[in-house]
């Protein structure tokens, strides 16, 4: 049943994304680590830091993939859950500067010092230990998405009025983290991290070993959306994006199925968010920003959603983009973007990936009758366990 | 002379005194109707008449505002939501073909067999032989044997409503509620669909509302007619067209 499931996550185009993944994975840091400056094939520690920045925004595009290609959920809120996972890796690393800090207080972080604080608030006990964090990376963005999911899906809060309720949940987040009150650092965030497990974060080894995590993370949950969309629940997400009270006159709870993808998503997101956070040395409550919630969305629809793979590849070649962009012409980006946005919504409604599926699925539709008509047709039905 | 309990004791469904309105336009008015365990009914009436309406409220998802819905006697249907009452064994085919275009024929039939429905039972679930054996049977009870892996998108409209008949019968409801099956089929899918439907409530309980006077005929069994929210005459094809009060609000117009 388990193995089941598992094999069932191994379609062709999905093991071959992770396949590439990996090999990613083991190549880049060692052309990082394992050539001089010199060298025709050196990867510089920046660039590879910028790319496993990519990674990391391949995998919250997965993640809202998973809502909005499959269930149909179009979440302008996913930043948040990237955000939760980013300050939870945050407070991990901030609590590993002990008295390195300017301060020099061995159990507060600077800015707790600088508002006069004696104690550390209760919210961040335990965060000192990293499987702890860890932990938290998950659970915080995935009770977030439970509570907002539990409400939100029970009220039957569906389309536009969904989108802009998630919409308000990140921005409501973003107002509550600005203020210094709140404990998580206000205006300037987490930011001059030390080291991680030991290891100094501006260590080129480390950065190579957050890259590698961050390639072998998205694999991992790549096969666990590719597990999920393959098995029998993932058609009743279809059904639920396709025609949801036909999905409901079946007899399936459309909430709950809903809660559960929305909830392993915002778990995604976290994962990806905390995996961003030492990479790029700081997160501020700019990363709960409602505009970065809608690029995710662009990401996707340009890599085609629905597809998995579409969403990896549209963020990549996004952000690469916009990393072109803002270096070489600062002030187009945003036209840049807009422009992809509606290029892609008039000309590849199905994004990237799902316009060459649709090419390569009728080309096999056409062989597939003219095999049958040459009466050596092999049916494309679904077999039976043993 | 039968008293209401004793009506009640052997009526599947049972709806007495319904009514709900929709701002202020009373949709269904008192209506009082029952389905006996196994009886194939066929509703007739005007457009706007609250046939839908009634099947709405029969699945839960619409509320009556006052009446009494219960199902095999004991079971209040006002007070349960759609997956539950699915899962009491109530079928639903809607006005509009509803099935899952993206999905092959086979795949919707897959999702709609009566199987555990929750998160987890379906993300294990694995194709058993035994529900190979009963999508089969389904696929040769509604013809579409043939285009098993085709998407459900590419289906003829007829082909779309037997599907959606097809999954009804998946989920092995006890009573089925089938809206306007025929509408849009041509002369010999209506005829087919007639034969499918008397097939089908050999083992179960049917309600059937259709406009369709010569596919009522073929069916031949007992007729309600509504009108403005509320039973206007009951009885055989013949004695209901022939009462001057259907004449005058249906069959005259
Ligand atoms: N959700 C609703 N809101 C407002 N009016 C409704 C609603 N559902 C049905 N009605 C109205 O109730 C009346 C009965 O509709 P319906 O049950 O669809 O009729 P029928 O199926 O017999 O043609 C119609 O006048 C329709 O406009
Ligand atoms: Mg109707």
């Amino acid at each position: 049943m388990i193995t089941n499931f598992i094999l069932r996550a191994l379609d062709g185009k999905i093991t071959l994304t992770v396949a590439i993944l990996l090999v990613v994975a083991a190549l880049v840091p060692a052309l990082n680590l394992l050539t001089t400056p010199d060298s025709a094939l050196h990867i510089p520690t920046y660039a590879m830091s910028l790319m496993g920045k990519y990674l990391c925004y391949a995998l919250l595009a997965l993640a809202l993939d998973l809502v909005w290609g499959y269930c149909g959920i179009l979440s302008l809120g996913h930043g948040a859950f990237f955000a939760l996972g980013g300050y939870a890796m945050g407070m991990y690393l901030m609590r590993q500067i002990g008295s390195r800090g300017v301060y020099g207080n061995p159990e507060l972080p600077d800015f707790m010092v600088f508002l006069n604080w004696k104690e550390l608030p209760w919210f961040w006990y335990g965060f000192d230990w990293f499987p702890f964090a860890m932990l938290m990376v998950l659970v915080v963005p995935g009770l977030l998405a439970f509570v907002f999911g539990w409400f939100a899906f029970r009220s039957r809060v569906n389309g536009v009025y969904l989108s802009i309720i998630t919409q308000a949940m990140t921005y409501a987040l973003m107002l509550a983290f600005f203020r210094n009150d709140m404990g998580f650092g206000g205006n300037n965030g987490l930011t001059d991290f030390k080291d991680i497990l030991g290891f100094p974060v501006q260590a080129d080894g480390t950065r190579a070993v957050l890259f590698a995590m961050s390639a072998i993370m998205l694999s991992l949950c790549l096969l666990v959306a590719s597990a999920i969309t393959h098995s029998k629940f993932g058609k009743v997400l279809v059904g639920v994006r396709d025609a949801e009270s036909r999905v409901r006159f079946l007899g399936f709870r459309v909430e709950n199925i809903k809660l559960f993808t929305f909830v392993v998503s915002a778990m995604f997101a976290g994962i990806a968010g905390a995996l961003f956070v030492p990479q790029v040395g700081i997160i501020n409550p700019g990363e709960f920003a409602p505009a970065n919630s809608i690029e995710v969305v662009v990401w996707t629809a340009v890599g085609g959603r629905g597809t998995l793979i579409g969403p990896i590849i549209g963020a990549i070649l996004v952000n690469a983009g916009k990393s072109f962009f803002t270096g070489a012409f600062p002030e187009i980006w945003l036209f840049a973007l807009g422009g992809l946005f509606i290029a892609v919504t008039l000309f590849l409604p199905k994004g990237i990936v799902g316009t060459i599926r649709q090419g390569w699925t009728s080309r096999k539709t056409l062989r597939a009758a003219a095999d049958q008509e040459k009466g050596r047709g092999t049916a494309l039905l679904p077999q039976a366990a043993e | 002379m039968t008293t209401i309990a004793e009506t009640r004791t052997k009526s599947l469904l049972y709806l007495d005194n319904v009514s709900v309105s929709f701002d202020g336009f009373k949709a269904l008015n008192a209506l009082s109707f029952v389905v006996e365990p196994g009886e194939l009914r066929a509703i007739i009436g005007p457009n706007g008449a609250g046939k839908t309406t009634m099947m709405d409220i029969i699945t839960g998802k619409t509320r009556p505002d006052t009446g009494a819905v219960l199902f095999e006697d004991s079971v209040d249907l006002t007070k349960k939501d759609e997956a539950d009452i699915s899962q009491l064994g109530i079928g639903r085919k809607f006005q509009k073909p509803t099935v899952f275009e993206s999905h092959t024929v086979w795949d919707n039939l897959e999702l709609a067999l009566n199987r555990k429905r929750g998160v987890f039972a379906t993300l294990f679930y694995t194709l058993t032989p035994e529900d190979q054996k009963r999508i089969e049977e389904i696929l040769t009870t509604i013809r579409l044997t043939h285009r098993r892996g085709e998407l459900a998108a590419n289906l003829s409209h007829g082909q779309k409503q037997w599907l959606e008949i097809g999954m009804l019968l998946a989920q092995e409801p006890k009573l089925l509620l089938v809206d306007e099956p025929v509408a849009g089929m041509t002369d010999a899918e209506t005829a087919e669909t007639a034969i499918l439907l008397k097939e089908i409530a050999k083992t179960r309980s049917v309600v059937v509302v259709e406009h369709d006077m010569g596919f009522i005929r073929d069916l031949g069994v007992k007729v309600t007619c509504l009108a403005e929210g509320s039973v206007l005459a009951e009885g055989s094809i013949d004695f209901v067209s022939s009462d001057p009060k259907v004449i005058e609000n249906y069959l005259g117009r």
